[in-house]
């Protein structure tokens, strides 16, 4: 598939379309869970849309990631910030793109070491397809079909958030 | 020569000194120390960073608190980790440094914890394994002679950081017995990488190296010119056996002109930090009014060591 950058979709209105989606399902115990970095600046945002109280969870999964073995230790670790009781909410993970499920497998078992949610659900801009482990978002709204080579990249100039796409 | 600690990248595979560390790898480690921090307040205290992976802790020389807190560290990072008793093992029957590490190397090792008395022995570890070809087998110097304890200078880097924020304006004071010291050689590496503009060494003539000046640190004998405008104050224990080498006159006469008693803390900056590596010499080197007070940071160096320790064998482990 290929993608021209003048269609790429405006990232900030697909935060809102995603706010949207999510606000029908919200409850009391409902708090976010954002993956650092893409995540964290959607859940920012996500909260302040669904006008949530407090700030959403932040989460660097580079302990948990499967590749340590091959890759090292991120150059760049962010301390994981979950300020709330874990056990008995209703969480949603909250990242920019789903593509292998790896990183959302070490997110999920990075939330269960800080305690048991009632239920974790995963809302994510985009869904780029090449899953290797039986994930699916609850939340989506662009979802494409992308080859390995190609990356895709939610980034953050000046305040805004915009999608880049690059061909190894 | 090419440093032994770096792999061809630069990036780091033992961690056997401060000195020659570039700034870069320092900063690195204190950063993912902080992420460390916070793992004591969750429910499950421990990530799978290190999960399979064997830690040894090869302590030659006794140290109840720094093997602990490497113990502490690799476990919290999900190793497994073998105290080899070392007194009661095989060197004792006469087997060498070397066919000890290559049987422990027989028992897939990952990591290799040195403690020795011998300056240098961590650094002949890591330059065996090369030879060896075993090039995904880390060493961490715990302490070496006279030379090097890398993770005391880095957690002591840390600490100055949370407390102090920048390094760039600091006066650092280190003082007791520095020709002697290890911890007080990692620190002034270290401090000097990261950039503070003015390290002071304060003690008895008899307990200085004499090249000080030569590296940029200023030299004071009297202990209350030294911590003048201080921000932070490390003092060294003042080991006993120091005490039969002619060295010092007496116990009382080092606490009177070395002791760090509340009179002379009010000389150093009104927010100037205390710091000391352990275990303390109550009225040797420091009064206890002092090592209880607000000033002293003693116990968050305790805390900080072991999510220094983590960082340093996480980053490790990651380079192969």
């Amino acid at each position: 598939m290929t993608i021209s950058l003048l269609s790429l979709p405006d990232a900030e209105i697909q935060c809102r379309l995603l706010a949207d989606q999510i606000r029908p399902t919200l409850t009391t115990n409902t708090t976010l869970v954002g993956v650092y970095s893409g995540g964290a600046w959607i859940a920012e945002r996500l909260t302040r849309l669904l006008g949530l109280p407090g700030p959403a969870g932040l989460i660097d999964v580079s302990y948990y990631r499967d590749d340590f073995a091959q890759k090292g230790l991120h150059p760049q670790v962010r301390p994981t910030r979950i300020s709330f009781d874990v056990n008995n909410r209703c969480l949603i993970l909250i990242d920019d793109v789903l593509y292998t499920g790896r990183t959302t497998r070490a997110a999920l078992n990075e939330l269960f070491d800080y305690g048991r949610p009632a239920a974790v659900k995963l809302a994510v801009l985009a869904d780029r397809g090449g899953r290797q482990l039986p994930i699916a978002p609850d939340y989506c709204v662009w979802r494409l079909d992308l080859p390995p080579e190609t990356g895709l990249t939610l980034s953050l100039d000046n305040g805004h958030l915009s999608w880049k796409v690059e061909h190894a | 020569m090419p440093n032994p600690q770096l792999n061809a990248n630069g990036e780091l595979i033992h961690l056997l000194s401060t000195e020659g560390l570039p700034r870069e790898i320092l900063t690195h480690i204190l950063d993912t120390a902080a992420t460390f921090v916070g793992i004591t307040d969750r429910e499950v205290k421990k990530v799978p960073l290190l999960r399979g992976k064997s830690v040894f802790n090869l302590f030659f020389e006794n140290s109840t608190r720094t093997r602990t807190t490497f113990e502490i560290a690799a476990k919290r990072l999900s190793a497994d980790v073998l105290n080899l008793d070392i007194t009661r093992s095989s060197t004792s029957k006469g087997e060498t440094l070397l066919d000890t590490i290559d049987n422990l190397c027989s028992m897939h090792a990952d990591m290799f914890v040195v403690r020795h008395a011998t300056s240098g022995a961590p650094y002949l570890i890591a330059e065996h394994l090369k030879r060896m070809g075993k090039h995904d087998i880390h060493v961490v110097n715990a302490g070496d002679g006279r030379h090097a304890h890398p993770t005391q200078g880095l957690l002591d880097t840390y600490t100055i950081r949370h407390f102090k924020r920048d390094f760039s304006s600091l006066t650092v004071a280190i003082i007791g017995d520095i020709l002697h010291s290890r911890v007080a050689r990692s620190n002034i590496h270290a401090l000097k990488t990261l950039g503070v503009p003015e390290l002071r060494a304060i003690g008895p003539q008899t307990l200085l190296p004499t090249r000080l000046s030569q590296m940029g640190i200023r030299v004071f004998h009297d202990m209350r010119a030294g911590l003048k405008d201080c921000d932070v104050i490390i003092m060294l224990r003042l080991q006993n056996e120091r005490m039969n080498g002619a060295l010092l006159p007496s116990v009382g006469e080092y606490f009177k002109h070395y002791g760090l008693s509340p009179e002379k803390l009010i000389l150093a900056k009104p927010d100037a930090i205390v710091m000391h590596p352990g275990p303390i010499n109550r009225g040797v080197e420091i009064d206890s009014e002092v090592a209880d007070g607000s000033r002293s940071v003693i116990l968050n160096q305790v805390t900080f060591g072991i999510a220094v320790r983590m960082a340093v064998m996480s980053i490790l482990a990651g380079n192969g």
